[in-house]
């Protein structure tokens, strides 16, 4: 493809994505930012994507050979590598959910933020350096180093593309109800953009456009953080006082009574205050955060996405580097989320935040709007649509990673590995690789748009608990016990994959139809007893406001009572979720706990019943080169 | 990888500076990932069974829970930087030292 025919593609994906925001004006419904002040959102968007559409023109200079697509060629430096780390791992669910948990959950939220951090330690001490020193573009390059190339990378590709795909759905579904929520464009639209922009970053500038796109993404999320906390602290105080002012805020002592019902009884204010910064409000079952935490501490060494990062530096110690600058910048912005999550618990209140988007994840963006003066002020909107921009640049950036990750898995691992046995041209890989990702990229678009509506909240963790399961004990064995062999990685792998999908689909998160309608039917049933006493209370009523009261509470519990008894109807005779099951066949709503340790037995097991010469004769080469980097630098000019 | 079919790596394992800075690397590795990965779960174990002692309050409003969480930040950021200063003063360097010799080698043989 020659440069001239490069440009005027782009123009034409400009021109597409303009027409988009065209096409997109007047499909606009209610969204957070006002009707008047949209314009200052299109704005500050337009002003991010002409800044990584920038970097993506002069990177698409650069990208010439599969080395340039999959891993920038290698030539990405340690700081500039934990940035884009930062910006690869930083999804919409932690920037806007973890805050939006503390503002609504108070301690358990916080909690919740540290196991994200923690992940990096696994990373960084027994993962990055040596795939760095051993692989070249992909996760199963690393599996296939001393096993059978042909086997460990069909197993290893097909776990990358299912990881990659429950990750990529979570954003795709998450991305179209944000942008919709903050800016009301339509949930379609939003999906389409999302993919549009993304493929134009990853087709034309590769590993180094996408590298840019999630370092100024994560550049910009850390400077609205933390011109947000600094607001927040010259409001209510550092540390101790800010503290102080949120136990003694009525906003989130009204919200403490609410989540305890009637277990606040006989507390004074103060005392639910503190409730807040104490643990409990949300996690009831600790097996289960115990089972996410496995997940999250194990699963993150195994997401392909996070691992090819690994292999755009050129050493080993700028791997080690950029692991430690990725855990300085997405510790530090956990620390920060405590600050947003409870000064917007203070500033906007869980009522409002919960009005907005029922999972809080609207906390930040309506704390900028607050911050700033409100909702009729410019530097309100503007700090909202800032928000609102970021939010929007983080699903893109995150989006662009994951495609790459499974694009390099179809092409690298599958077309040019297995179905052509490494014999291709290195124009052909590269071609391959942009085949790859319009396929990767027309799919994320089409699941983004099927699976509108859904409940796609536990597909991320169900992304973490397979690359705990699968990925995470086939990674470290292979690099790690001289008597791993092909059997175990494929038989880990399949275990792994199966076990971590097969007990979330037996498991709560599903839906069981004659769960919800004992819930529902309890609630109808109480509802209605609320009306008929507030009927005879009514009938003995006799001033208008206690009247005008009563009315106001029955006409609530009827609407109550409606849509209850409405989704009743709507599950009509269904008895069995969608595996056939009345009841949920295993407690847990993380798998990690049991499928973690099954991984890892199955490797072991594979790896014991199964005789392969070559994965004992090359483990001498394998251990002394992941040790010490020798010929790492050669292995990725290769 | 016609280079690393030249290398005797069977020698380099073998070499007894490879064994010690094996070793070493072994033992500090996975004693700090031990140690991170106890101290963690430490975190929400304790916040669901010792919810009493998490509450108890040391300064003002601010309680055992919260300043463990935090420190589960401190640690974090303590195990990442003790390691990069072991690593940056001793296997780096040994490393270096096993490479040099293998490469010393290779060109020889040509």
């Amino acid at each position: 493809m020659n440069r001239r025919h490069l440009v005027s593609r782009r123009a034409g994906y400009f021109a597409g994505a303009l027409a988009l925001f065209a096409v997109a004006t007047p499909a606009l419904a209610q969204g957070a930012v006002a009707d008047k002040w949209r314009w200052l959102t299109f704005l500050v968007f337009g002003a991010i994507i002409s800044l990584t559409m920038f970097v993506t023109y002069l990177a698409a200079k650069r990208v010439k050979s599969a080395a340039d697509f999959y891993t920038a060629g290698g030539g990405v430096s340690g700081l500039q590598n934990g940035w884009a780390i930062a910006g690869d791992y930083l999804s919409a669910a932690s920037f806007l959910g973890i805050a939006g948990l503390i503002s609504i959950w108070g301690y358990d939220g916080f909690m919740y933020s540290v196991g994200w951090l923690v992940a990096y330690i696994t990373v960084l001490l027994v993962i990055a350096e040596p795939c760095r020193n051993i692989g070249k573009y992909t996760l199963s390059d690393i599996l296939a180093y001393r096993n059978n190339p042909k086997a460990t990378r069909i197993v290893g590709a097909i776990s990358v593309i299912t990881v990659s795909t429950f990750y990529l759905t979570a954003q795709m579904v998450g991305g179209g109800v944000l942008v919709k929520t903050l800016i009301g464009i339509d949930y379609e639209i939003s999906v389409i953009a999302v993919g549009v922009l993304m493929l134009a970053y990853v087709l034309f500038g590769g590993m180094v456009a996408t590298t840019w796109v999630q370092i100024i993404k994560a550049v910009l999320l850390v400077t609205a953080s933390i011109v947000l906390v600094i607001m927040v602290w010259s409001q209510y105080g550092f540390f101790g006082d800010f503290l102080s002012n949120v136990i003694a805020d009525p906003k989130v002592q009204a919200r403490v009574a609410q989540i305890l019902g009637d277990g606040s009884k006989g507390m004074s204010p103060a005392e639910l205050g503190q409730r807040f910064l104490e643990p409990g409000l949300l996690f009831k079952a600790p097996i289960d955060q115990i089972s996410l935490g496995m997940a999250l501490v194990f699963g993150t060494a195994g997401l392909p996405h996070i691992l090819m990062r690994f292999f755009t530096v050129p050493t080993a110690k700028a791997a080690r580097v950029s692991v430690i600058w990725a855990m300085a910048i997405i510790g530090g912005f956990y620390v920060l989320t405590l600050f947003l999550g409870m000064g917007s618990a203070m500033k906007v209140g869980a009522d409002q935040i919960r009005a907005v988007d029922a999972g809080g994840n609207m906390a930040a963006p309506l704390l900028a709007q607050a911050l700033g003066g409100g909702a009729d002020t410019l530097l309100g909107n503007f700090m909202l649509a800032f928000v609102a921009a970021v939010a929007f640049a983080t699903i893109v950036a995150v989006v662009a990673g994951l495609v790459l990750a499974a694009a390099s898995a179809m092409a690298h691992d599958l077309y040019v590995g297995v179905i052509r046995e490494e014999h291709v041209t290195p124009a052909e890989q590269v071609r391959a690789a942009r085949i790859a990702t319009v396929i990767v990229g027309a799919m994320a678009i089409t699941i983004g748009i099927a699976a509108k509506g859904q409940n796609v909240a536990h597909l991320v963790a169900l992304a973490f608990a397979v690359a705990a399961s699968a990925n995470f004990p086939c990674v470290l064995l292979t690099l790690y016990w001289k008597r791993c062999n092909t059997g175990g990685i494929v038989l880990g792998m399949i275990v792994g994959t199966v076990t971590a999908i097969g007990l979330v689909l037996v498991s709560p998160n599903m839906t069981y139809p004659l769960a919800v309608k004992a819930a529902q039917e309890k609630i109808v049933t109480a509802e209605a007893d609320k009306i008929a006493k507030a009927t005879t209370e009514l009938a003995a009523a006799t001033d208008a406001s206690a009247q005008d009261k009563l009315k106001a509470a029955i006409a609530r519990s009827d609407k109550a009572k409606g849509a209850a008894e409405a989704r009743i109807t709507e599950i009509g005779s269904e008895r069995t979720s969608l595996m056939g099951l009345e009841k949920p066949l295993f407690e847990l709503r993380n798998p990690g706990l049991i499928s973690i340790p099954l991984g890892f037995l199955a490797v072991i097991v594979g790896s014991l019943l199964y005789r392969d010469k070559r994965a004992e004769d090359m483990w001498d080469e394998l251990y002394a080169r992941q040790n010490t980097g020798i010929l790492a630098s050669k292995a990725a000019a290769h | 990888m016609a280079q690393a079919a030249t290398v005797d790596w069977k020698a380099v394992v073998a070499d007894p500076r490879f064994q010690a800075l094996h070793r070493k690397k072994t033992v500090f590795l996975w004693g700090l990932m031990v140690f991170s990965v106890v101290f963690y779960f430490l975190l929400p174990i304790g916040a669901a069974y010792f919810q009493e002692l998490f509450k108890v309050k040391v300064y003002g409003p601010v309680n055992l829970g919260l300043l463990f969480a935090l420190t589960e930040f401190i640690v974090a950021w303590a195990i990442a930087f003790v390691y990069s200063r072991k690593a940056n003063a001793e296997f780096d360097s040994e490393a270096a030292a096993i490479v040099a010799d293998i490469e010393k080698k290779l060109g020889a043989r040509k």
